[in-house]
This record gives C-alpha cells, sequence and structure tokens, in this order.
C-alpha cells in the first residue's frame, strides 16, 4: 500500500519546499479509518508532523493547525477542499486533537516550536493561525502570542464547519463551539469499547465454561457443555450490555452514573435469561448471576465515561467511591456463590 | 441533549470575577457552554456541565479562572491509582492503546 499517497506535489515558499496534500480521501485512507475503529494496527497510524500545502497557498492564506492522528489530519484537509491553506501538523504522538491537547502533547510549547521552526512568519505575511477549539485544553492563546507574535484564532470544534466558520468571517455560531454527543458518534465508537472489552471477553468465559465442568462427583465435560453454554450466554449479554447498549441509550437510560446505567440495563436483560433459564434453578444459582452479570455490565459501562464528551474528573472520582467496591463486591460474591452451587 | 449531562455540583470550576477584563475567551473555549458574559464580564451560567477539561483556564490572560482538570475518564483513574500517578487516559505503557480517547 502507497503510504504517503496523499501527499501530490511540492509547492515553493519563502522557507523552501512545503509538500500539497490531497483533499480526497483515497481508498486505503477510508479502509484504515474504519481499521482504526476496530484497533487494528492503530499504533501506524500517524502522519508526519511537519507544514503542509493545500491547493495553491500563497502569504495571505490561513494557516490550520491539527495533530498527527490521522483521522484528524484526514478530517481537516477533506474539510479544505477547494481551499488554498496552510497545514501546521503537531507531532501529538499519534494522538487526537482532544486528548493530545489534555496531556498536553497538542499543546503551547508544540505549537510555538513549530511555529518557529517552519518559519511560519517567511511563509505569510499575516499573523494569524487557526487552531481546533478543542486544543485549547492544552494551548494558551495568549501565551502563544507572547512566544512568537501569532494570533490564535479558535476555529470550530467539527473540522467540517471550517468551510462556514471561514465564510462568516473567522466566526462559530454556539453550535459550531459545542461538543455534542449525538447517537451516531456514540455508535461510531462502539468498535472502540468492544474492543477494549475484548480480553474479558475471551478470559472470563473460559473460566467459566472450565469451571461449568466441576460437581461434587467430579468432573463432567457434558457439564461443562451445557452448564458453560449457558454461563457463555449470560457472561456475553452482560459484556454487550455495558459496551453496546449503555452507550447506544446513554441519554435515556434515567441515572446519572454510569455505573448504574449499565447496572439497570443488564438487570432488565437479566429478568429475561432468568425466565428463560438460563441462570439455572436454584436461588443461589440465580443470585449469582444476577450479581455477575450486574457487575460486568456495571463496570464496562463506567468505562464509557472515559468516551463520553461530557463527564468531568470530579464527578468520575465520585461514583467510582461507590461503585468500584460495588463491583467488586458483586463479583467476588456471585462467583463464590456460582462456585458454592457446583458442589451443591 | 439533556439526558446527557453527568453529576451534580461535583465540579471544581471557579471564577474570580473581579479579575474578569470581559474577553470572552472562555465562552470561546468551552465544549459546553458553561460561561455567559453579562454586563462586560463573565459567569458561570450552568456549572453541572463543566467536564473539567481546563481549557477556559488555560485560556485566561486575566488568570481569573481556576479548576482542577483532568481525565473524567474511570479506566484512566484506575490506571493512576495502579500506578500511583495523577489520573491519566495513557492506556500506552504497553503498545496496546484502550478504548479511551
Amino acid at each position: 500500500m502507497n503510504k504517503k499517497d496523499y501527499i501530490i506535489g511540492k509547492i515553493d515558499t519563502a522557507a523552501g519546499k512545503v509538500p500539497v496534500i490531497s483533499t480526497v480521501w483515497s481508498n486505503s485512507d477510508l479502509i484504515s479509518t474504519i481499521k482504526v475503529r476496530w484497533a487494528i494496527g492503530r499504533m501506524n497510524y500517524k502522519v508526519k508532523q511537519g507544514f503542509y500545502a493545500i491547493g495553491t497557498p500563497d502569504e495571505n492564506s490561513d494557516i490550520f493547525v491539527s495533530a498527527n492522528f490521522k483521522l484528524s489530519f484526514d478530517h481537516l484537509r477533506k474539510a479544505l477542499h477547494d481551499m488554498n491553506a496552510w497545514v501546521l501538523v503537531l507531532d501529538t504522538k499519534g494522538i487526537n486533537v482532544w486528548c493530545a491537547a489534555g496531556k498536553g502533547t497538542f499543546g503551547t510549547k508544540e505549537l510555538t516550536y513549530r511555529i518557529k521552526a517552519h518559519e511560519l512568519d517567511k511563509i505569510v505575511n499575516h499573523k494569524n493561525i487557526i487552531v481546533p477549539q478543542l486544543g485549547a485544553v492544552g494551548v494558551s492563546a495568549h501565551e502563544v502570542k507572547s512566544k512568537t507574535g501569532f494570533r490564535v484564532i479558535y476555529g470550530p470544534v467539527r473540522a467540517s464547519d471550517i468551510n462556514a466558520f471561514v465564510n462568516a468571517g473567522y466566526k462559530a455560531t454556539p453550535e459550531m463551539r459545542k461538543v455534542s454527543f449525538p447517537l451516531k458518534e456514540r455508535m461510531k465508537l462502539i468498535p472502540v469499547e468492544l474492543s477494549y472489552g475484548k480480553y474479558y471477553l475471551l478470559f472470563i468465559p473460559a473460566l467459566f465454561f472450565i469451571l461449568s465442568g466441576i460437581n461434587s462427583k467430579g468432573y463432567s465435560v457434558d457439564l461443562a457443555w451445557t452448564t458453560g453454554g449457558k454461563a457463555f450466554v449470560n457472561l456475553f449479554t452482560a459484556y454487550l450490555c455495558g459496551s453496546v447498549l449503555t452507550p447506544i441509550l446513554l441519554p435515556w437510560i434515567p441515572f446519572k452514573r454510569f455505573s448504574l446505567k449499565g447496572l439497570s440495563i443488564v438487570w432488565v436483560l437479566s429478568i429475561l435469561l432468568f425466565y428463560f433459564n438460563f441462570f439455572g434453578n436454584t436461588i443461589t444459582e440465580i443470585i449469582s448471576w444476577f450479581l455477575i452479570t450486574g457487575s460486568i455490565s456495571s463496570f464496562l459501562a463506567m468505562n464509557y465515561t472515559g468516551t463520553s464528551t461530557f463527564t468531568s474528573l470530579s464527578g468520575v472520582q465520585k461514583e467510582m467511591k461507590t461503585a468500584l467496591p460495588m463491583q467488586i463486591g458483586f463479583a467476588a460474591l456471585g462467583l463464590i456463590g456460582w462456585i458454592i452451587k457446583r458442589f451443591i | 441533549m439533556n439526558g446527557l449531562t453527568y453529576l451534580k455540583n461535583v465540579v471544581t470550576l471557579s471564577l474570580d470575577i473581579q479579575k474578569c477584563n470581559g474577553c470572552k475567551m472562555c465562552t470561546i473555549v468551552c465544549p459546553h457552554e458553561v460561561f455567559i458574559i453579562k454586563d462586560k464580564k463573565a459567569f458561570i451560567d450552568k456549572k453541572d456541565l463543566c467536564m473539567e477539561c481546563g481549557a477556559c483556564e488555560k485560556n485566561c490572560p486575566q488568570v481569573a479562572i481556576s479548576v482542577k482538570s483532568g481525565v473524567g475518564c474511570a479506566a484512566g483513574i484506575i490506571n493512576g491509582i495502579l500506578r500511583g500517578t495523577e489520573p491519566s487516559c495513557d492506556c500506552s505503557s504497553s503498545n496496546a492503546k484502550s478504548g479511551c480517547c
């Protein structure tokens, strides 16, 4: 695969040659976008940091800043279609703008370094640089101004609004400034959640499957298949509730705490599993299963705070103070109950 | 969207209105419309919507805003506890990256 097929030429500037990039996605760009969501080879998903041109920019053209996570870069160049502009790509170690800004790699230091290193003051005759709004977590506009003379203009949150932003005289509407988290966005990130939980998905059912064969008379392979099969369905349901259903139904589940969102939704489905006899027929086993599915879904749902766009550190810490002991307690009690049942 | 709000009364955001010069930078960088401008001064309007990202504090030239910023991410907090560091989304101690951001 041609790794840098987005570079389509070179342009001469007062500070040397600058690569020109395409604003159209190739098939390989599209494929790698899908792959990155499924966490396949994510470590290779970088573009080279540096200074690029779009179209035939000159000394009056705008400068847009991006991260060297390829998805961020791809969305920006696509949004700049039919424009003449400069693109400054910061070295964020292949992380997207918002997260890199949180870590500080998309920050004042890297931005001032690159403004100077690429001699932007020679290439353009204005002093404006357009930074994505979410970069503000790491960039201090007044510090950049005092260190480089360049004035940071915060662009819209989403690259797709850039055209409207520029046409409105570099003004973003309140809508363009807001981070939303619509259903489409939540669906898009489900693969990321699924691959995050994949080790639980493999390890825990395997453990249950092996343990399922144990009974008071020794070990039975038949029992491992029947009981283990049911255990697999129960565990998979819990995993699905925490990683898929909670994200999809997020605004409609009537609890603020993510752990309770995950818990409530899995218990609704657990009633079905119980009804269809997947939870066994003794009270110990039934209660154990409610505790186990509850703890798994609750934990995975709680981890979704990291993907969501509106939870605060203080809030998550407060939630975890009660949720984590509950999840550990449920898992331990459930597992003990379920194992005891094997021997009765 | 109404259903997409988090816990109430936990956020560490504060604003010193004496220092504020009404430059509006906080209203520009905030991703959740927490601030409004009234009579040429900023006000915290929707405090519970704050996600403590820290953009306002970082971009306030008057140093009027303070917030204990960090990642609102359970996995990141667990990471921090396990490693004895601040909560961090940086789950890439090995080569694997987790689902967080």
